[in-house]
């Protein structure tokens, strides 16, 4: 006996759920499927319990520096388990949120391994056993994206870590490798340097967090180092070698010289593989390639009524890049249904996906690089203002920090904007409207923004790339 | 008694429109038949005349003021004797309520009580972008506007794909500009020693340049011609025409009847393109090309399928005569889905014609002469009309074009067929 639906939703993250609630909004009957926890890793083990952990870490942080500001703090110390135990309470209490607003959409959750059958059915198991078969005309796959290992790079979850061991650590490492300088390697190399771990990070490029533009790489990367962080760019991981309690890496520069390091944990954040197993996708024509569905710029797959999104379908592996397409790939489908809401409807526009990084200082960045704007052959001009000559962040005791606005200077159009410094994640807004209302140089420049702020220096940035910059 | 002049309605359907420009100012004393301003309409901008004489009192609604709703006061006119005195209390938009107060433009005057026509021209509905009202406010985004002005583009001239229709980048970038080259084109610097009078143009003849300019450079026109026996209809005709004097059959109300009688066999050429639609008529609205002093106009005979010989005949008298004499309405040449150009009684063998947008063909017609024809092997004479119908290949293929010709070319050699 099968349930029938409209849209059968398979994973539970930020692009699944998502979709979810979409397509009930749209009148749809609509059920998910999720094997773990409603909300993803998203919100269960990956962007939200570690700004939890970072929050913890930059507490600690200004604690440590309480006589900058005038205040006494004394006999500073950290509960780790405590720490790590509100970052799973806000996790469960945001997971719980999740399935009330499932429930207040009327979407029917189903906890289980969803497998597709075939085009318009699914069926979903628990613990081995088949538990419901569901049918709907469209399915929806987002299951989402997992740490990527390698034949000598895999984690035991006991001295070698994915995020999901790091998130919940079971000790303090006092010496830490980190291998992959991205988002999620960076973050915990924070994250444990800022609590005391001797932190070594190990990037395979020349720069750490090389998606980002170069000068906020060297930013940053000077940043780590003024912090303690060792950093080996250019250089890879040959060997771990596991010691009873210990692990000895074996690291490789550029130029063929190895040394060995030896330290009691390791991190491994080299990239993210697509959950495309077990999901009956080969069985049913569904293209993969290098680990993540084919899939058009609608979310199809080219197999009737089967759709992906999200972290499944590649980079950026961003969860509100997956929530986005989770958005769209409903709308298309309610449009070509003849459903009369939907107007306006656009795929993701990847080069304006902002991304954000929560290392202190933070990072974060949307569109073109000054470099990558060079390589396209657009003749550029390039505003910079660092955040020590920003009011509000020498009073907040943030003076480190660059914004950096690249504009194309034939139409003035916002190329990119890229920022390093305290709470530029949540600034990155601002940009991300401006390019998707395609504003130039003039707007922008129009625009009042208000003292003392940090968003102030997104203002002077733009001044600075036309020779107009007032407070530097 | 001051007069009032009123935003004057310039087509059945015009609620409201652009004033566009004053070509009077205030203290000008005015005649009947002087131009007081430039309407826009989103179709087109039209002369607003005075009819009566005076001086101009007050100009209540300024030049480039959009949306301005017809009946609305725009200025008042004073009459011999009278001062601004009169002006007070009137305010702009208002009409006081001085009942013998004259509404001036012709227009307005000659207001249609007949309802407008069901079908509107395709630009002028629908999601076909590209006819932007002059006058409204276009939504662009900041970059789409520089680009396009750096690349000399109207704004207006470009389709948005935005939310709401804005325009936007990709926009700009995707655009061609066909129109706006031809702008820069049909500008050709004048020159030549010989000696010359410059002559202004009409609105007629600026919408003419404009419309076909358009035309040629966007529409993608191929061309069919087919040679058409006319002895048995000539002789339909001699019959009919015989038995009354109260009506002339012409050989062209016959090629109305048989345009609109084939494009029902043929729907697929009666249709228009629209960007990303299409619409295919039901009903065959066939503009006939009238020929009037300094231009040509193109009223319409609605549904000429449904109608005989003599109701199109006496239509397309009636029509040609208030073509001559200036008096056509928006209602009579707006809105049809064919147009005929006949230049047979003008002794011209064959010609081409250009498409009228958005319609997606035309038929052009030429003289009716005894040729040689073989028949069986035999040469014999003959009465042949030589036909090309111009297409619009985004809407109409050419076996759909030769499957118009053929189905017109059976109507018009057995035009008992017609009866049918």
């Amino acid at each position: 006996m099968s349930e029938k639906f409209d849209i059968v939703v398979l994973g539970g993250g930020p692009g699944g759920y998502v979709a979810a609630i979409r397509a009930a909004q749209l009148g749809y009957k609509v059920a998910v499927v999720e094997r773990e926890n409603l909300g993803g890793i998203c919100l269960n083990w990956g962007c939200i319990p570690t700004k939890a952990l970072l929050r913890s870490a930059e507490v600690f942080h200004n604690m440590k520096h309480a006589a900058d500001y005038g205040l006494v703090a004394e006999g500073l110390g950290f509960d780790l388990d405590k720490v790590v135990s509100r970052s799973r309470g806000i996790a469960a209490q945001l997971s719980g949120g999740i399935a009330h607003l499932m429930k207040k959409n009327k979407v029917k959750v189903f906890e289980g391994e969803g497998k597709l059958v075939k085009p318009g059915l699914l069926s979903v198991s628990k613990d081995g056993k088949k538990i419901a078969d569901i049918e709907a005309g469209d399915i929806i796959l987002a299951t989402g994206a997992r740490a990527r290992e390698l034949p000598h790079l895999k984690a035991d979850g006991d001295k070698i870590w994915t995020y999901r061991h790091a998130l919940v650590p079971n000790t303090m490492p006092k010496k830490l490798l980190v291998i992959g300088s991205g988002a999620i390697g960076i973050e915990f190399a924070s994250f444990y340097n800022e609590l005391g771990a001797d932190v070594t990070v190990v990037e395979m490029l020349d720069r750490v967090m090389p998606v980002e533009d170069e000068e906020i790489s060297a930013f940053a990367q000077k940043s780590f180092k003024a912090q303690g962080m060792k950093i080996l760019t250019s250089s890879s991981v040959t060997k771990l070698d596991k010691k009873k309690d210990s692990v000895v890496c074996t690291v490789e520069d550029a130029k063929g010289k190895t040394q060995e390091i030896e330290v009691d944990r390791v991190i491994l954040a080299i990239g993210i593989t697509g959950n495309v197993e077990n999901i009956g996708l080969e069985e049913n024509g569904v293209k993969v390639d290098r680990g993540h569905i084919v899939a058009d710029e609608w979310g199809h797959t080219g197999v009737k009524g089967v759709h992906a999104i999200g972290d499944l379908t590649g980079p950026p592996w961003l969860a509100h890049k997956a929530s986005h397409e989770g958005v769209i790939v409903i709308e298309k489908i309610a449009r070509d249904k003849g459903h009369k809401e939907i107007k306006d409807l656009h795929p993701i526009d990847k080069g304006n996906i902002p991304g954000c990084t929560y290392c202190r200082p933070q990072v974060a960045s949307v569109g073109l690089t000054e470099k990558s704007a060079q390589e396209k052959g657009l003749k550029i001009r390039v505003g910079r203002f660092p955040f020590i000559g920003n009011g509000k962040a020498i009073a907040l005791g943030e003076a480190e920090g660059l914004v950096k606005t690249v504009f194309d200077a034939k139409t003035g159009e916002l190329l990119g904007a890229h920022m390093v410094g305290a709470e530029v994640t949540e600034m990155i807004q601002g940009y991300t409207i401006a390019r998707t209302l395609e504003t130039t140089e003039a707007e922008l420049m129009h625009t009042v923004f208000p003292h003392p702020t940090l968003s102030e220096m997104m203002h002077e940035s733009v001044l600075d790339a036309y020779g107009k910059a007032l407070h530097f | 008694m001051a007069i009032e002049l009123n935003m004057p309605a310039l087509s059945p359907t015009m609620e409201s429109g652009t004033l566009a420009k004053w070509l009077v100012k205030e203290g000008d004393v005015v005649e009947s038949g002087t131009v007081l301003a430039e309407i826009e309409t989103d179709k087109a901008t039209m002369e607003f005349e005075s009819i009566d004489e005076g001086t101009v009192g007050k100009i209540f609604v300024p030049e480039g003021t959009e949306n301005v709703a017809v009946g609305d006061l725009i200025a008042v006119l004073l009459e011999e004797g009278e001062d601004a005195s009169v002006l007070e209390g009137m305010a702009p938009g208002k009409t006081a309520a001085a009942p013998e107060a004259k509404t001036a433009p012709k227009a307005e005057a000659a207001a249609p009580t007949k309802a407008a026509p069901a079908m509107k021209p395709l630009g002028e509905v629908g999601p076909f972008p590209k006819a932007k009202a002059s006058g409204d406010r276009i939504f662009a985004s900041p970059l789409a506007r520089r680009i396009a002005e750096q690349n000399g583009f109207e704004i207006a001239d470009i389709p948005g794909s935005g939310p709401h229709g804005r325009v936007i980048k990709r926009d700009v970038e995707s655009f061609t500009p066909a129109v706006t080259a031809a702008k820069a084109a049909g500008l050709p610097s004048l020159e030549g020693d010989a000696p010359f009078e410059e002559i202004k143009l009409s609105n007629m003849r600026k919408t003419i340049a404009k419309r076909l300019t358009e035309s040629k450079q966007t529409v993608p026109h191929f061309y069919l011609g087919v040679d058409i026996e006319l002895d048995n209809l000539l002789a339909a005709r001699k019959e009919l025409n015989s038995m009354s004097d109260e009506y002339k059959i012409s050989v062209n109300d016959f090629i109305i009847r048989a345009c609109a009688l084939a494009l029902k066999k043929v729907p697929a050429a009666n249709v228009q393109f629209g960007g990303d639609v299409m619409r295919q008529y039901s009903r065959s609205d066939i503009s006939v090309a009238v020929a009037i002093e300094g231009g040509l106009v193109t009223p319409v005979i609605r549904g000429a399928e449904q109608k005989g010989l003599r109701q199109i005949s006496d239509e397309t008298k009636a029509l040609a005569k208030k073509a001559r004499d200036g008096k056509l309405m928006p209602e009579d040449y707006q809105g049809g889905t064919f147009s005929i150009s006949n230049l047979g009684m003008m002794g011209i063998k064959q010609f081409q014609a250009v498409i009228n947008p958005p319609q997606a063909a035309i038929l052009a017609i030429g003289s009716g002469e005894q040729r040689p024809v073989i028949k069986d092997g035999q040469v014999t004479a003959a009465t042949v009309m030589s036909v090309n119908l111009a297409c619009d290949h985004r809407a109409i293929d050419g076996a759909v074009g030769a499957e118009f010709l053929a189905a017109l070319k059976t109507y018009l050699e057995h035009p008992s067929t017609m009866l049918l």
